[in-house]
């Protein structure tokens, strides 16, 4: 790449140097100006078949598609001349001649291309008298719907079927104005990655059925996030309407998702809303567990755990941050830790390299490992009688009770109390993944940063802050008032994240400094 | 010799010689008129020296667009360790055009002699001769003819035995007239919806199978072992007019004429006594009023236009028209301008291929307002918005198919817009008699 | 939309098509076997790919089945390493390959302009009368003829041209349409 010949060529009255072959659009989006399209894709092969990028350069005789255009020395690109304008005007009045412009019962409206490019540059009136075109709505298998009526023919889900999925089921179907997206009747999308061609198209033709009508896109808050439910890493953005998580999407990063997530992903984050959580904090007395404040449950399950070597069992989707706090407790009890990882079928999105759903169907299973638990089956199987226990957020299911019986003392860090851990002697609540923020680190080694996208419930307080703070009580020095300041410490304490802070990862992330421990 | 009337004495038969001779159709009958003798002189030459003589003659593509042959074929880098290809454009479906179908029925092997010399020049072992789907008799001749071709050895691993492999194969249409255009032909080759593509790269580079490929019209081809055999002097002298339009051209006349056929002129032939002399003219009781001289896709030219227009690329251009496919479509006083250019423009809809917004949207929407309009139900206004959506329609899209359908659109309001305003004012079609409207 | 109203949309369009899937259907048998097979396997010799026989494959289904079922789009896609919908784009971009039943002579009159000029409706229209189909695209009742119109025929000059099956014929007038029809049994 470093020896191909730079292109230098003004667009807007911009000049902008860029490598032989990049495309008028790329160029024009290198230089800070949008040509508006629909067809082109940077994740898709160029079909340049919309004809919306169609730019005015100086010389050439005829209007040039953006998208299928290469730079040339010199170049002079108007995008916004009186000629291109035109042209573009008369690309959306075609286009909304036999679309329904049912915008108000349509989930994309407030995030599409076709209103909002309209707004911009469209007609005032529509000049159509004749009757539209009609078509039926389509379910298309998965989680997708085809409504067909308002699909403007930019062919980028199939372009994604065929050369991203490599499972060539969606089609254009007939020609002329009858020509339809279709597919073969009893084949659906049925593709773990197929749902992408909802986030892909950029109007209201391809839905999500899981999403239909749950909200108006001016509705939804949005925070940066990272899947969690595989090692992959996935960058995502979560939605959220009235403190609800209502979708995952994908969020471009070149070096891990492009522009993709698996449907698996995308359609797993109802837990994230769940209803039967931890909201105070719980103190042992007698039998029963009473809701007390922060205080007095930290003092108590640092009773609990003092003097005795900690057992903890964790989860492999706890942040960095919180991994890091459990493993100084685990340091000053000359304790270990371990953790077992749900499996599924790998799926990966043949098109991109080293991209998949993984086997290992948790975030910070590396992360885990990195900082220094065990993964297992049995979890439990480290636990030495008179151990205390620590159980951080771990799936109910490794918590055996015949095995449970050889802690001195059980102390539960999570979202929810399993009924195997009514004996703990202090329980305290934390936010989920979406509700705080913090890092993982992928299956590649790379440490990427989520956001916090809703509240906790009740009293529960991000799980840096509820370790930070008995790590604190069993006598470690210093507090920790942000999760970055844990991550700082984190990157002092471990050779592999040093230099690293939330500042220096951005939103993109960034490769650990060296190779992961393993790679699975 | 015209077809199928009697040669007119003003014609100059080169490719039409033996139009209606069935004897000509044979490989034993195609010999005895002289055939095969320029390919087996071609063998004996280097194929750069036949693209010179290609170029020289001045041939230009007869399949509407008019690019010089020989320069088309001398793109085509020998040595470059690629298979190239050759493809002959036999999907002739330009609404007025049937030259390629005449030259397919009566003279197969004048095609394949020109495939063969074509594939030699530009070094392809392969050519395939898409031929339309609705073309059943020139699919049986030219099957039948290279299957003789292949018996006799002209064809095959070691073509006339010259040791070089010339294979050359039939591929059928299925109705689609866009796959006339050289990158839509190709796309339905390789087994996919016939879409045209973005170019670059031109076929010279990545055509057919993503090899450098030459694409060429049937008459293009059909042309090529007469120029090899007379000389590129002979055929640059066969021209009236412009030194950039040189040899015969077959002209297809059809529509509101006395003699319907193909007819073959010298370039630059005078089109007034092409049509009232060559043609005959209007028939009984008719005058004529409009002519789409290059196949339904070009301007429509107003008689005053026709009958100055020199019979060649420029002269067509000069009057307000184009050459395109030779395809010359008359109208007389007995039709309805605005009911032809909406049958037209229904044509182009129906076999847009959907791929750009302009032609997908646009030959639709054209054809509801010209349909309407011929219905009575137009008013001025729709004139306005049909000049408005022809612009949007030309020069932006793949194709020219979209610019195809506004051409006869534009060329008819302005020329014919008398016939427009009469539906609109009157709000039905005056040409219709009372009882059928 | 609720999901009801799109499934019966669904069961609609399936049963007015008669696609896979219908209850009584008889077993498909394939194309694809012996001679066809055979002739299939010389055909894609001609061609670097698989692909690039999908038409000539469609041309051999057409030819034995009169017409382009689901079925055959599935066993034709197998045959050539596609998939169905991949085949059923490119059957829906043709319009020579039907994809329903068609009656046993099919007769496609041309209407283009240069044609529609020299009086190619009244042709249709004796088609229309003297086949009892009465309508475009409608088979008659005893499964004899279906009648459409056709776009440029290219034998403009011989308006009007009509394609019967693969026969052509050439300057048909209304006249002629009841003699053409009576030589076909």
């Amino acid at each position: 790449m470093s020896d191909a010949k730079t292109i230098t060529l003004t667009i807007e009255g911009r000049q902008v140097s860029v490598p032989e072959g990049t495309s008028i659009l790329e160029a024009a989006k290198a230089a800070g100006v949008l040509v508006p399209h629909y067809c082109y894709h940077p994740g898709l092969p160029v079909a340049g078949v919309c004809r919306m990028c169609l730019v005015e350069v100086e010389k050439a005789p005829k209007l040039a598609p953006a998208c299928a255009t290469a730079v040339a020395d010199g170049q002079v690109v108007h995008v916004h001349s009186g000629k291109a304008l035109e042209a573009r005007k008369g690309v959306l009045e075609f286009l909304l001649i036999n679309h329904p412009l049912d915008c108000p019962i349509c989930d994309q409206a407030g995030e599409c291309e076709l209103q909002d490019y309209t707004f911009a540059e469209g007609r005032s009136e529509g000049r159509l008298i004749e009757p539209k075109r009609f078509n039926p709505v389509e379910d298309f298998g998965g989680d997708v719907m085809y409504v067909t009526n308002r699909c403007i023919l930019c062919t980028r889900c199939v372009r994604f079927m065929d050369d991203v999925a490599q499972e060539p089921v969606l089609n254009v179907s007939e020609r002329g104005d009858r020509a339809v997206i279709g597919k073969f009747e009893g084949q659906d999308l049925t593709h773990p990655w197929s749902g992408n061609v909802v986030d892909l198209c950029p109007v209201g033709a391809l839905l999500s059925k899981d999403f239909l009508n749950k909200a108006r896109a001016w509705e939804l808050d949005r925070a940066a996030s990272v899947c969690p439910s595989c090692t992959q890493g996935c960058n995502t953005m979560v939605e959220t309407r009235d403190n609800m998580v209502v979708r995952l999407r994908p969020r471009p990063n070149e070096d891990v998702n492009k522009y993709f997530m698996c449907d698996h992903g995308r359609l797993n984050y109802r837990w994230m809303n769940r209803p039967d959580r931890l909201e105070a904090p719980l103190v042992r007395q007698g039998d029963r567990l009473v809701a007390t404040e922060w205080e007095g449950a930290i003092t108590a399950a640092a009773r609990a755990l003092s003097g005795k070597r900690v057992h903890a069992v964790v989860s492999p989707s706890l942040s960095n941050e919180a991994l890091f706090l459990v493993s100084r407790i685990l340091e000053r009890t000359q304790g270990a830790g371990s953790f077992r990882v749900e499996r599924g079928a790998e799926a990966p999105l043949p098109g991109v390299e080293d991209l998949a759903l993984r086997a290992d169907r948790a975030a910070n299973v590396i992360g885990a490992e990195m900082l220094g638990f065990q993964r297992s089956e049995t979890p439990l199987a480290g636990l030495r009688g008179g151990d205390a226990l620590l159980v951080v957020d771990a799936d109910p299911s490794v918590l055996d009770a015949n095995d449970l019986t050889r802690a001195a003392s059980v102390v539960v860090v999570g979202t929810t109390l399993p009924e195997a851990l009514r004996m703990a002697a202090a329980v305290l609540p934390i936010a989920n993944m979406v509700e705080e923020e913090g890092t993982f680190t992928n299956l590649r080694g790379r440490v990427q940063r989520f956001l916090q996208a809703r509240a906790a419930p009740g009293m529960a307080r991000p799980s840096w802050w509820a370790l930070g703070d008995l790590l604190a009580a069993l006598g470690e020095p210093g507090n920790y008032l942000l999760a970055s300041a844990v991550f700082d410490a984190l990157a002092a304490a471990r050779s592999e994240f040093a230099g690293m802070s939330y500042d220096s990862l951005g939103l993109r992330g960034l490769p650990v400094l060296t190779p992961s421990p393993v790679a699975r | 010799m015209g077809f199928p009337h009697k040669s007119h004495p003003k014609e100059t038969p080169v490719l039409s010689t033996h139009f209606g001779d069935p004897e000509a159709r044979s490989l034993s009958g195609w010999r005895a008129r002289g055939g095969y003798r320029a390919l087996e002189q071609a063998l004996g030459m280097s194929p750069a020296d036949i693209v010179n003589v290609v170029k020289d003659s001045g041939l230009r593509g007869r399949g509407g667009a008019g690019f010089p042959t020989g320069l088309k074929w001398s793109f085509m880098k020998p040595g470059d360790g690629k298979p190239h290809y050759l493809c002959c454009n036999a999907d002739e479906s330009e609404p007025g055009t049937f030259k390629d179908r005449e030259i397919m029925r009566w003279t197969p092997h004048a095609l394949i002699e020109g495939c063969a010399i074509a594939s030699y020049a530009i070094g392809a072992e392969t050519c395939y001769i898409y031929i339309r789907g609705e073309f059943t008799e020139p699919l049986r001749t030219v099957g039948a003819a290279l299957d003789e071709a292949y018996r006799d050895g002209i064809l095959g691993k070691s073509a006339m035995g010259t040791g070089k492999r010339v294979d050359m194969y039939i591929h059928k249409g299925a109705g689609a007239y866009i796959c006339g255009e050289e990158t839509a032909l190709m796309n339905s080759i390789e087994g996919r919806r016939g879409t045209p593509r973005i170019k670059p790269p031109f076929p010279a580079v990545a055509g057919v199978f993503g090899q450098p490929t030459t694409i060429n019209n049937v008459e293009t081809l059909a042309a090529v072992p007469h120029i090899l055999t007379n000389g590129a002097e002979w055929y640059k002298k066969m021209s009236s007019s412009s030194p950039k339009s040189t040899g015969t051209k077959l002209f297809s006349v059809c529509g509101n004429i006395a003699r319907p056929g193909n007819y073959e002129v010298v370039m630059g032939f005078p089109f007034r006594d092409f049509l009232h002399d060559m043609c005959g003219g209007a028939r009984p009781g008719h005058t004529l009023k409009a002519v789409i001289p290059g196949g339904s896709s070009v301007p429509i030219q107003t008689m005053q236009e026709a009958e100055a227009t020199l019979m060649d690329y420029e002269g067509f251009v000069a009057n307000g028209s184009m050459l395109g496919s030779g395809g010359v479509i008359v109208f007389d006083d007995s039709v309805c301008m605005v009911r032809m250019i909406a049958r037209l423009a229904r044509f182009y809809a129906h076999e847009s291929c959907a791929q750009c917004t302009q032609c997908r949207e646009g030959t639709a929407w054209v054809t509801k307002i010209m349909e309407r309009i011929e219905r009575g139900g137009g008013t001025m206004h729709d004139l306005d918005t049909l000049l408005e959506l022809s612009e949007n329609m030309t020069g932006k899209t793949i194709c020219v198919l979209s610019d195809s359908c506004a051409a006869p659109v534009v060329s008819g309001i302005q020329k014919f817009r008398h016939e427009f305003e009469a539906h609109i004012a009157g709000k039905r079609c005056p040409m219709r008699s009372a009882a059928a409207a | 939309m609720s999901a009801g109203e799109m499934g019966a949309v669904h069961a609609e369009s399936h049963a007015a098509h008669g696609g896979a899937g219908h209850p009584h259907r008889e077993e498909y048998r394939p194309v694809f076997t012996g001679a066809v097979r055979a002739e299939l396997d010389s055909v894609m010799t001609r061609y670097p790919t698989k692909m690039a026989a999908l038409l000539p494959a469609l041309w051999m289904v057409q030819r034995e089945r009169g017409w382009v079922s689901e079925d055959a789009m599935t066993e034709v896609a197998q045959v050539l390493d596609l998939t169905p919908a991949y085949v059923k784009g490119v059957v829906t971009f043709y319009t020579m390959y039907h994809q329903h039943p068609v009656g046993r002579y099919f007769i496609q009159v041309c209407t283009t302009s240069p044609c529609g000029a020299c009086g190619a409706e009244d042709v249709v229209r004796a088609f229309l009368e003297h086949t009892g189909t009465r309508e475009l695209g409608v088979t008659s009742p005893d499964g004899k003829f279906t009648v459409i119109e056709v776009e440029c025929l290219g034998a403009c000059g011989f308006a009007t041209p009509v394609m019967v099956n693969e026969e052509f014929h050439e300057s048909v007038t209304p006249d002629r349409v009841a003699d053409i029809l009576s030589k076909l049994e």
